[in-house]
């Protein structure tokens, strides 16, 4: 039989999506176990025990200098700010990109700025965000919202300029202002298109975080990683990795499950997803 | 009130009065005079190209004539779609995101709810109950939870019918409504189209491919063609009605539009035969 035509049954998919991480988990014990041999005071491949102590140490126990459990603090820091600067950008992509999508004379006012807007590169305008807006929790929401608001906003802009025009001409027959058919038609429609822009925006979200968290912060999962770099401690910042790993999995499964649970109409179209 | 009506029969709900539509050079209609009665059933057939889709267009709202004027019950044609004028057209005329009841209902719901487009408690009851027997009248009774893709292509149509319907237009127009359609679903669908038309009193304008379906159909059938053409410049003349058939009467079609039909129909079967290669 061809390779293109062999599939893998049910279990056979479990075993063979394993695979990978079993190798990479067995490469790593074996480097690790190599390099300890060599010199036990080795930090760049910590033993899995070193892991777990460091686990345990930040996760579980209070920190000697702040009495703090310093994962959590970290964590709920960090998802605070990658919240309110996800859900803000969601909500102005929203508005602006329906605005932008169906009402022309918006659109001539607002599309060319947005794309100038989008064409900055963040990072570049980080140090102006620090000055501007100081170096509280402000200006790390404002480098998630500039960076991934303009993609928002346009990707929702042409999820309504692809409404069929039939829709639209439809509505207007039934009497419908244009305000009621951006409520009842569009905003409907593009909602899930919005869950799913947002699901694929999270990464750059996480990294427009940790790169202003590495910056300026006295808390939070890329100001831990970035300070305990100065001493070496993969023991902490490959959990902190796989911690962070874990979160941005999480997110992007609930939103998955909140599009198909509310929209199963748009599901039901497309079929699984 | 009976004088109105008196007024209204003798007075044509549509005017066209020395119409043309032009774009820039390009003329694509020219010359129309046409007056329409309320309660015709105008079925527009043509070659494709020829302008039918911009005479429907411009009965719309949503194309403006270049000269001349369109007047609805003597006063100037609304420059946007309103309701006044229902349409249906070949596909998307249903909204994906709601059921087929919710689908109908929105219509009621629009006049009632000018903020919120949606309506609440009693209210919602009273139109819900109108919104079925709308859907029961379409012979959709059955399917009123589903949605729109979970129907089939004469569901949607006859879904698209009952929700513009609701609004009670006194016009409809339908764009090709059932030319994705098999054949036998096309017949149940005239003899639905049928039934509504005579029972609501409803003016019709339904553009189609298919010629003997505007003619079994309508009350009076409009051919557009160009009668001038230019080889040299073919924008140079627009298309014109140039044939005006009531078959209220006992007409005899003529031999030309016979011609014509029996073309299209050999157009068709080698089209057919070609996909089927």
């Amino acid at each position: 039989m061809r390779l293109m035509n062999s599939k893998p049954s049910r279990s056979m998919r479990i075993v063979l999506g394993l695979l990978p991480f079993i190798i990479l988990v067995v490469i790593y014990t074996l480097a690790s176990d190599a390099r300890l041999l060599d010199n036990p005071s080795d930090k760049l491949l910590p033993a899995w025990s070193s892991f777990s102590d460091a686990i345990q140490r930040m996760a579980f126990e209070p920190s000697r200098r702040t009495g703090e459990y310093l994962l959590w603090v970290d964590t709920a820091a960090s998802l605070q700010r990658l919240l309110l600067g996800v859900g803000i950008s969601a909500l102005i992509g929203l508005v602006i990109g329906v605005v932008n999508g169906l009402l022309p004379l918006y659109r001539a006012t607002l599309s060319p700025l947005v794309t100038a807007i989008s064409l900055i590169p963040p990072m570049a305008i980080l140090p102006i965000l620090f000055i501007v807006f100081g170096l509280g929790e402000l200006s790390k929401v404002m480098l998630i919202i500039i960076g991934i608001c303009p993609i928002l906003i346009r990707d929702l802009q042409l999820r309504t300029q692809s409404l069929p025009v039939e829709q639209l001409l439809k509505a207007q027959t039934l009497g419908a202002n244009t305000w009621q058919i951006m409520i009842r038609v569009v905003l409907p429609q593009v909602l899930p298109a919005l869950l799913n822009a947002v699901r694929l925006t999270l990464g750059s979200a996480w990294l427009f975080l940790i790169a202003g968290e590495a910056i300026a912060a006295t808390e939070g999962l890329g100001y831990r990683i970035f300070l305990i770099r100065r001493y070496l401690a993969m023991d902490v910042i490959l959990p902190y990795v796989v911690w962070i790993t874990i979160l941005a999995f999480l997110m992007d499964t609930i939103l998955r499950l909140i599009s198909k649970r509310a929209f199963p109409w748009f599901h039901g179209k497309r079929g699984e997803e | 009130m009976t004088e109105s009506i008196i007024k209204n029969a003798v007075k044509p709900i549509i005017e066209i009065k020395k119409v043309w539509k032009e774009y820039g050079d390009h003329i694509v209609l020219e010359k129309l005079n046409l007056n329409v009665q309320a309660g015709e059933f105008i079925s527009i057939v043509g070659a494709s190209g020829c302008g039918k889709t911009t005479l429907l267009n411009m009965l719309l709202g949503t194309e403006a004539h270049s000269r001349g004027e369109i007047l609805l019950d003597g006063k100037p044609m609304p420059t946007e779609p309103n309701a006044t004028r229902g349409i249906v057209f070949q596909k998307y005329s249903a909204f994906p995101h709601l059921n087929a009841l919710e689908n109908v209902m929105l219509g009621a719901e629009f006049a009632k709810a000018p903020l919120l487009g949606k309506v609440f408690g009693q209210q919602r009851k009273a139109i819900k109950e109108k919104a079925l027997d709308m859907l029961t009248a379409v012979g959709l009774g059955h399917a009123a939870k589903r949605y729109p893709s979970e129907l089939s292509g004469g569901m949607q149509q006859r879904l698209a019918i009952a929700q513009a319907l609701i609004k009670e237009p006194r016009i409809l127009l339908l764009d090709e409504p059932f030319g994705a359609l098999d054949p036998g679903i096309r017949k149940d669908m005239h003899k639905l189209v049928r039934e509504l038309w005579q029972k609501r009193g409803l003016t019709i304008f339904m553009i189609t491919h298919d010629l003997s379906e505007g003619f079994s159909l309508g009350s009076r059938v409009w051919v557009l063609d160009k009668p001038r053409i230019d080889p040299q410049q073919p924008e140079r003349y627009g298309a014109q009605v140039v044939y005006d058939i009531a078959l209220n009467s006992t007409q005899i079609i003529p031999s030309s539009i016979q011609t014509l039909i029996e073309k299209e129909a050999a157009v068709k079967n080698t089209v057919q035969e070609n996909t089927h290669e």
